[in-house]
């Protein structure tokens, strides 16, 4: 089995070295000839740079899976077990590594197992372009087998959709998908080919899409409005920042840390930016929001300046908008116009890229720092530490923290790997104390919160950066909902290293029934199976650690393991995430206990 | 003033591609803003489909939604206008029965004095044509109904704006 999967490593190994430039001008570079619509479909994606693709077979599409077989030492199809798996790992793919991350399904229940994916990456902007089959056109609208309305049904989740009646559009559909995808605010595209047009001949030739009359993705930088902002930090006394996804999509870390450092800016993230500058930058101030760091949740009430970069202003962040830095001149570095006055009125709005606005801001910065204001942060973590930030990561009591799980992977790791959360108590745990050294390297579902996501994301993660150890951070809740991916671990060898932290609870609902349903756990307990014979049944190497001194080990074994690797740690089950902005309360309300 | 409810005509150029509506109407939907009227039809510019739609909102909801449906791809640009700002109408169509035409004087009184246009006339039935502000219509709606009305329908309300729409400087902005 391991000279198995040293093959199949050496095999995605293969498919990410190629440069891309070269396989994928083969394919631009074609002259025109007569091929089928399905062929055209895997050279389109050829020429578009897809190396891997995601899916599960079925009727409508199985043209497209004839062509992929023809194409198999080309472009590598990863069969998952469900095509909800299928999004996730195209997402993973896709947050990794900025490139367009490619699902594929059939018709009717394989199109609509996609949807909780293309949502999950329309709310956190992640580009990805889904391909479906379709019915033949001429049973379109007539209730036919396996026929759902995948346009309509995608619309309202999708960044832009549309359904390919007929062969000669699929090189000009397929360009345009890919263009719409990764432009601009990134976003999930969704194709819907008939059979028929699979099946139907015409001259292919294959064009990049270079533009779009009605679509503007980088709206321009208005240079009146970054004066203003230089201005407005420039004069602060107390400036703060926000940075969000925007930071690592528009690839603005170089310039992000040029200014933060020139300003010197005490500088706080979402979730969904996190890693963008190392955490231990002496600016980097924590995490915002409901579970997020005290500092810069109770400091937010008492900035002068607000400065957010390439972040909207979740409820999860803002807590009560009525008590959301009501003090401060808010300026906002934003993609994309919609989010401009959105949730929080901005006193300065800079459209554009973070990259290219940034970099404009940069030489109208006076050379400052704030130790005071700074230390105010410092003083607040001081707080922090002592009553919360202690006990989770080298408890005293008995009982194994999900904190010193996340201790011991970055001790281990050295801060080096690439974390994929799930959703919970687990995942606002591992966001919290997670090490981070390297961008795009905290792949988690942010704004949808879609339990089930991180085990086949991290299999996409794995398979688009090979390089670096991905570990996957699930509670016993989330890892149920898409646990059949352990087929598809197990079929591809992709060695992501999979830790559940199992409380035998769904954590955080278990939290909210605790603190404000006063103790009733209404169907939070949860009778699990043995996950190690599971594991072991889809022969994936696993261990149980159920006590402290087991840990430092088997976390050491894990991050060791060159194949895939299965840790549970059956943790104290019921602990509770704090600090916590209890929802509907003010920032500054927040809870260190 | 933000926060008034005050109508407004929303005007918004687009490509001519199935599925638009789908997604315009779904912004509103999402928001829970019943749509009083709407209107698609060709615009001044070939290809360019132009959607007139009315809502009542408040001029921070109205922005917000504007934001929103430039932001789909197909959308080349959104506007939003007071009454004030444009000139718009509707256009309503009534069948009556033809032996009231004959036998009721009034009703050749209401039809000229209001402005309607008589579209045909058959031995069973007459239809008649008015185009004007809503409250024109309602009155001759209201004028007629005493005496019988076969049918009646009100079309959406479409509008031109006082000030320019700059769109085809726009795509002519893009081809360079």
């Amino acid at each position: 089995m391991n000279s198995r999967a040293h093959e199949s490593e050496d095999l995605i190994l293969k498919f990410n070295m190629e440069t891309q430039t070269e396989k994928q001008n083969k394919y631009l570079e074609q002259p025109k000839e007569r091929i089928s619509g399905s062929e055209a479909v895997v050279r389109s994606l050829l020429a578009e740079g897809v190396d891997v693709l995601y899916g599960y077979p079925g009727g409508a599409i199985m043209p497209v899976y004839d062509e992929l077989y023809k194409y198999q030492d080309e472009i590598h199809h990863v069969l998952t077990r469900h095509e909800q798996g299928a999004t996730h790992a195209a997402q993973g793919y896709a947050r990794i590594s900025g490139r367009v991350g490619v699902a594929i399904a059939t018709s009717g229940p394989g199109a609509t197992n996609l949807i909780t994916g293309i949502a999950d990456a329309q709310i956190d902007s992640t580009p990805m372009v889904c391909i479906t089959g379709q019915v033949p056109s001429h049973l379109l609208g007539s209730d036919a087998f396996q026929e759902t309305d995948i346009v309509g049904i995608s619309t309202p989740v999708t960044k832009w959709n549309h359904q390919v009646t007929s062969a000669a559009e699929i090189p000009e559909v397929i360009a345009k998908a890919f263009y719409i995808a990764k432009s601009g605010r990134p976003g999930p595209v969704l194709i819907d080919i008939t059979k028929d047009a699979q099946f139907e001949e015409f001259d292919f030739e294959y064009k990049k899409c270079e533009g779009i009359r009605s679509y503007n993705p980088v709206p321009k930088t208005d240079q009146a409005s970054v004066v203003a902002a230089a201005k407005l930090i420039n004069e602060a006394k107390k400036p703060m920042i926000i940075w969000g996804q925007g930071v690592i999509l528009g690839e603005a870390e170089k310039e992000f840390k040029a200014v933060i450092e020139k300003a010197g800016i005490p500088s706080a993230w979402t979730i969904m930016g996190v890693s963008a500058i190392p955490t231990s930058h002496n600016l980097n101030i924590g995490m915002v929001g409901m579970h997020g760091n005290y500092a810069p949740n109770k400091l937010t009430n008492e900035c002068d300046v607000l400065i957010a970069i390439g972040m909207r202003f979740d409820d999860r962040v803002t807590g009560d908008l009525s008590r959301y830095a009501k003090q401060a001149k808010v300026i906002h570095f934003e993609i994309d116009p919609s989010e401009v006055d959105k949730n929080v009125k901005t006193d300065v709005a800079v459209l554009g890229d973070a990259k290219t606005s940034l970099a404009d801001l940069l030489p109208l910065l006076n050379e400052n720092s704030h130790p005071e204001w700074l230390q105010e942060f410092k003083d607040l973590y001081a707080i922090e530490y002592d009553q919360v930030i202690r006990e989770d990561i080298t408890p005293t009591r008995d009982g194994l923290t999900m904190g010193e799980v996340l201790n011991e992977i970055n001790i281990k790791s050295k801060g080096k790997a690439a974390i994929v959360s799930d959703v919970g108590q687990h995942q606002m745990i591992a966001c919290r104390y997670a090490e981070f050294n390297e961008t795009k390297s905290n792949i988690t579902s942010g704004g949808l919160g879609t339990m089930g996501f991180a085990l086949p994301a991290a299999i996409g993660a794995k398979m688009a950066a090979p390089q670096r150890d991905v570990v996957a951070i699930i509670g016993d809740g989330g890892y149920q909902m898409t646990i059949q991916e352990l087929g598809t671990i197990f079929q591809t060898k992709v060695p992501v290293k999979i830790v559940v932290l199992n409380n035998e609870f769904l954590g955080m609902v278990r939290q909210w029934q605790q603190l404000f349903f006063d103790k009733r756990y209404a169907s939070t307990e949860m009778t699990n199976p043995d996950f190690i014979t599971i594991a072991k049944g889809y022969h994936i190497e696993a261990t149980r650690v159920t006590k402290r001194e087991e840990l430092a080990d088997a976390v050491a074994k894990m991050m060791a393991s060159d194949d895939a690797y299965f840790l549970e740690v059956c943790v104290e089950k019921e602990n509770n995430v704090f600090p916590m902005v209890p929802s509907g309360a003010s920032v500054s309300d927040i809870r260190l206990s | 003033m933000e926060n008034n409810i005050n109508t407004y005509t929303v005007s918004v150029y687009t490509e001519n591609n199935i599925g638009l509506l789908n997604r315009i109407s779904a912004i509103f939907q999402r928001r829970r803003i019943n749509i009083e009227s709407l209107n698609i039809s060709v615009s001044e510019i070939e290809g360019v489909s132009r959607f007139t739609i009315v809502v009542n909102m408040t001029e921070v909801q109205v922005k917000k939604i504007i934001g929103q449906i430039e932001k789909q791809i197909e959308v080349i640009k959104a506007y939003y206008h007071t009454d004030e700002e444009t000139i718009y109408q509707e256009s309503c169509m009534f069948k009556i029965k033809s032996e009231l035409l004959f036998e009721t004087p009034q009703i050749q009184n209401i039809i000229k004095e209001s402005n309607a246009i008589i579209v045909t006339v058959n031995k069973d039935f007459f239809v008649l044509e008015k185009s004007g502000r809503r409250h024109e219509i309602e009155m001759l709606h209201r004028e007629l109904s005493t005496f019988g009305i076969m049918q009646f329908v009100r079309s959406g309300r479409i509008a031109v704006t006082k000030n320019e729409m700059k769109i085809t400087e726009m795509l002519a902005a893009f081809n360079n």
